[in-house]
Order: C-alpha cells, then sequence, then structure tokens
C-alpha cells in the first residue's frame, strides 16, 4: 500500500474510535436530558414525547450512527439550552479558539527559536546559563496563573489592553487586541519547552561531521548553525511543535475562562453546566480531532523536512 | 549541574514537608473564618497575609500542598502501573500487538488531561478523584511510550539472547532483566510527570474540575483569588508562585538525576 494511503486510513479510523469513545462516555451520563430541559414538574408523557422527539428512546448504535451521519453532513442537532444549531454554535467559537491558538504558536516560535540559537551558540557560557535558567521558571509556569499576572500589569495598571471580554471579529484591531494577553499566557510556557529542545537538537548537530566540514570550508560557527545545522534540528523540534498545538488548543480552554473569551473552551463548560449534552458531545469531538489531525499533518511534515523519511 | 541537582531537591523536600507538617499544624485553622481579618496584607501575624475569609494564607497553601502532591502523585501511579506493563509487552512482543498497543496509546494521547476531565466530569461530576484519574490516564501513553522506546534496545543485548537460550519467557526476562535496566529513566520521568501533574491539577482546580470546596488546593484558591487581584494582589501571587517553586524544584531534579544516572546524555546535552 502507498503509505500516504495507508496514513490517511489510520487516521480515519482514530477519528472514528476517538467519536465513539466521546459518544460511549457522554452516553453514561446519569440523569435524563429530556427530563433536565422540562423541569422536575412535567408529566411524565411530556418527557417521553420530548424524549422521542431528541431520538433518546433509540438504541445506541442508531444514535451513534445518527450522530456521526450528522458530523459529516454538517449537521450536529439543536442546543438544547440555547435553541439554536449546534454547529452554528461550534464555528463561532471556533473563529475564537484557533485564532487565539495560532497567535500563541506564533508567539512562542518567535521566541523559541532565536532563544534556543542563542543558547546553543553560547553553549555553557552565561547567555546560555541564563536562557536556560529562563526557560525553567517559564516551564513551570501555569499559563492561566500568568494571565492573571498580566492582566494585573497591562490591564489594570498600565491599562494598555482589555483585561477580558471579545469585541468580535467586526472590530478586527479590539479583537486582536483582545487576544494579545491570552496568546501571550499561553505562549510562554510553550516558548520554554521549545527553546529547550531547538537549543538539545541544535547542540546535538553541531557535533555532526559535516558541521566541522562547513567550518573547515570557511563559516563562521553562526553561519554553520543557521544554514546547516538548523535544517538539521527541525524534527525534534516540529514533534514537540505538533504536540504543542494540541496543548495550546487545551490550554486556551482554561485560558479562555480567565479572560472571558468566547471560545470553544468556554462553550463546552457552559454546556456542562447546563447538562447541554448535545454541546458537549460534539465540541469535545471538534477538539479531539484537531489534535489528531495536527499529528497527521506532523507526521506529513517530517517526509517534507527529512527526505529520508519520504516512503515510510 | 549539581547545583540544580541539590536546588531541585531542596525545592521538592520543602513542597513535601509543608504537605506533611499541615496534617499536625499550620500557624492558623484553615477552617477558621474571620471577616475582620480578610484581605490583610502580609504581617508578623500572618506572613502571606489573608484571604477573602480572613483565613491565614500560609495555612491555606500548607493544606494546599497536600492536594497538589497527592493528586499529582497517584496519577504517576495510574501512569505507571498501567503504561509501564503496556510498554514492555509492546517492546517483548513486537507485531501486531506492539502495534495495537501504540495505536492505542497515540488515541489517548489526543485526549488532553482537561478533555479526560470534562469527559468524567460530565458524566460523574467534579471532584479530586476525577482530576486524579483524568492526568494518570494522560500519563499512561507516556510511560507506555518511554518504556517500549528504552526496552526495545535491550532486547538485542546478548545477556537478553543468553536468558531467552536458557528458556525464560518473555514475561520473566521484562521482568527480571528489562526492568532494572529502564527503572532508573521511569524514575526521571516520574519525576516530569509528577510536576506536570502539578500544573494539570492546579488547572483542573483552577476552572472547578478538580478538588471540590472546602478542600484546600492551589488551583482553586487562584480561582478565588482572580476576583480579588487587583484589591489584594498577595492573594493570587503566594498560591502562583507555591506551584512555581514546587514544579521547578521537581523539574530540575529531574534533570539532575537524569544527568548523574546517564552521564552519556549529560555529555551529550549539558
Amino acid at each position: 500500500m502507498r503509505p500516504l494511503i495507508r496514513r490517511l486510513i489510520s487516521l480515519a479510523v482514530s477519528l472514528l474510535v476517538a467519536s465513539a469513545v466521546i459518544f460511549a462516555v457522554v452516553d453514561l451520563v446519569p440523569g435524563d436530558p429530556a427530563s433536565f430541559v422540562l423541569g422536575t414538574g412535567a408529566r411524565p408523557d411530556t418527557v417521553a414525547a420530548l424524549r422521542e422527539q431528541m431520538g433518546l428512546d433509540l438504541p445506541w448504535p442508531v444514535r451513534y450512527a445518527r450522530w456521526l451521519g450528522g458530523v459529516v453532513t454538517g449537521d450536529l442537532g439543536t442546543s438544547l439550552a440555547y435553541k439554536t444549531p449546534v454547529a452554528d454554535m461550534i464555528a463561532d467559537r471556533v473563529l475564537v479558539s484557533l485564532p487565539l491558538a495560532l497567535m500563541a504558536l506564533v508567539l512562542a516560535v518567535a521566541v523559541a527559536f532565536p532563544a534556543g540559537m542563542y543558547a546553543a551558540s553560547r553553549r555553557g557560557r552565561a547567555g546560555d546559563v541564563a536562557v536556560m535558567g529562563g526557560t525553567q521558571l517559564g516551564i513551570a509556569l501555569p499559563n492561566f496563573w500568568f494571565a492573571m499576572l498580566l492582566v494585573l500589569v497591562f490591564a489594570v495598571r498600565l491599562r494598555w489592553l482589555p483585561a477580558g471580554g471579545f469585541p468580535g471579529w467586526g472590530h478586527p484591531l479590539a479583537a486582536l487586541k483582545a487576544l494579545m494577553l491570552p496568546a501571550i499566557a499561553l505562549a510562554l510556557p510553550q516558548a520554554a519547552i521549545l527553546a529547550r529542545v531547538l537549543r538539545s537538537a541544535l547542540i546535538e548537530t553541531l557535533e555532526q561531521d559535516y558541521i566541522r566540514s562547513a567550518r573547515a570550508k570557511g563559516l563562521s560557527r553562526g553561519q554553520a548553525l543557521r544554514r546547516h545545522a538548523l535544517r538539521n534540528a527541525l524534527i525534534p523540534v516540529l514533534t514537540i511543535l505538533g504536540m504543542q498545538f494540541s496543548f495550546l488548543l487545551a490550554g486556551a480552554i482554561i485560558i479562555e475562562n480567565v479572560f472571558y473569551l468566547p471560545g470553544l473552551g468556554r462553550l463546552i463548560f457552559q454546556a456542562i453546566s447546563q447538562r447541554d449534552l448535545v454541546v458537549v458531545q460534539s465540541a469535545v469531538l471538534v477538539l479531539v480531532a484537531a489534535v489528531i489531525l495536527v499529528t497527521f499533518l506532523v507526521d506529513l511534515a517530517y517526509a517534507a523536512v527529512d527526505p529520508r523519511l519520504r516512503g515510510r | 549541574m549539581r547545583a540544580g541537582l541539590i536546588l531541585g531537591a531542596v525545592l521538592t523536600a520543602l513542597a513535601i514537608a509543608a504537605a506533611l507538617l499541615s496534617f499536625v499544624w499550620t500557624p492558623f485553622d484553615v477552617t477558621g473564618v474571620s471577616i475582620a481579618d480578610k484581605l490583610r496584607p502580609p504581617s508578623a501575624a500572618h506572613p502571606f497575609g489573608t484571604d477573602h475569609f480572613g483565613r491565614d494564607i500560609l495555612s491555606m497553601v500548607m493544606v494546599g500542598a497536600r492536594t497538589s502532591l497527592a493528586v499529582a502523585l497517584l496519577a504517576v501511579g495510574i501512569g505507571m502501573g498501567a503504561g509501564v506493563p503496556l510498554g514492555l509487552l509492546a517492546a517483548a512482543r513486537g507485531g501486531w500487538v506492539d502495534e495495537v498497543v501504540m495505536r492505542g496509546n497515540d488515541l489517548v494521547f489526543a485526549f488532553p488531561s482537561l478533555v479526560i476531565a470534562i469527559l468524567i466530569t460530565a458524566a460523574f461530576g467534579p471532584s479530586a478523584v476525577n482530576a486524579i484519574l483524568a492526568i494518570g490516564i494522560f500519563n499512561i501513553p507516556v510511560f507506555a511510550r518511554v518504556t517500549r522506546a528504552v526496552a526495545l534496545p535491550i532486547w538485542t543485548l546478548d545477556y537478553v539472547r543468553a536468558a531467552q537460550v536458557a528458556g525464560k519467557g518473555r514475561a520473566r526476562i521484562s521482568a527480571e532483566h528489562i526492568l532494572p535496566n529502564i527503572a532508573s529513566l521511569l524514575i526521571v520521568q516520574g519525576t516530569i510527570q509528577f510536576s506536570l501533574g502539578i500544573l494539570a491539577e492546579a488547572g483542573l482546580s483552577y476552572v472547578g474540575l478538580g478538588a471540590q470546596p472546602p478542600t484546600p488546593s492551589w488551583g482553586r484558591m487562584l480561582a478565588e483569588a482572580q476576583t480579588m487581584v487587583t484589591l489584594a494582589p498577595h492573594v493570587a501571587i503566594v498560591p502562583g508562585v507555591a506551584i512555581v517553586l514546587t514544579v521547578l524544584g521537581l523539574n530540575l531534579l529531574g534533570d539532575g538525576l537524569r544527568d548523574a544516572l546517564d552521564p552519556r546524555l549529560k555529555a551529550r546535552l549539558a
């Protein structure tokens, strides 16, 4: 079988199993959503009618198949709490969560690459020790606490950026400003991890023979590092970057709560407290599917970075 | 770096000592509410000040250390207890067993601990046990992966071949020859997961998916501090610093142990 086809099949299987796990767990939830919607005073026949309308009287394989069919066609049902289509709600929220995660990823890379390259080029010297000490601190920082400190300094004291809320993409500049502090809070701990990985990978490649050759032919340390070592150090960095994107998506769930951002994470929390399981089920699936998809793309990216891995 | 190892050990010991001491003694009673003393800044009587109920923050942080350390430690136990045997099995059997274990791992890995916690909470309601389960489940593939990766090369070594020739089964070889050889690496990974567990527990309690009131926990203290952070910053700063120092200590300890246990790594990476 062609490698790409094999990978696509394995991707499809992963997504299918993940959806089954999510469905099973949400299905385990005690309590009947229909009686929850109607309250304790509802008459039994009213509850039964709503159960039928919601499809809750059907056996679980049918309900699972219906949900899965809905996922494929984009019809995820209607939210019990808001009476609006779940797909629309999720789409709205993704428009906040995804840009936030991407901004954080870009910020993390923008900080981590210079820091990691600098530390690797100064290996063992004061600059290296300082950067590495800083990254230890960055890794130990809970991002939501860092977020609170950022709000305290940049929103409350200096009043440069908003402390929370989201004006919507109708006001692009205000929207970007609203995502700025959340993105920094998400990015810094990830940048610390990334810088450390990049530094180790660079140091390892710098000891290879072809770097010695490059130096022998007259390249400076910095040139050898940028032109030859960096590209070869990218594989472990890509692995971490892929994993980090999923951490950023998950981390965004907490950060959205600090900044009252209407993202996917806040939606999931609201839906849980309102027992709006139709929403929980699909929103969690979107999150998990995103993680699986990113892992898949990282696998493909390996082949692009390292020709030796092509065809495997 | 020897200094890192020592600093890490000291910080870790400090956190554990604070948690243990809180069972027998805290400066003030953490259940004692005294509204008259609320939101006091640090003073001689209350070195870290008081919170919105007038409770002594130093005492709260000490008791909170119990929750954080216990949750993270039990989660490491779950991860090791299930992950290490799975990794050993995958390495010992290879073939389709390996494939199934590793694909299963990838699947679990696609569920960040926060998402697992959300699902468990949706099904059973929030509690500290959920946090342990959620972080523990997330730890399983981590340990399985590390175990498999370091166990695989050992299977090709001569003394393992010799044990096979002598008629020992794969399970026995895994237990008697592979496990002792990878134990040090597992301890290092355990330290790292322990520190990640403390961060995860803090995050989960912060959003209300972990320890429930009245159990004090660092994450919940931060959640409660959020609305008062402008009035009394110390309420938010102290628990955060406690988390940072504990996690920093465990990370330094893990790095130091790795260097001490595996000089080859040190030569390559230090």
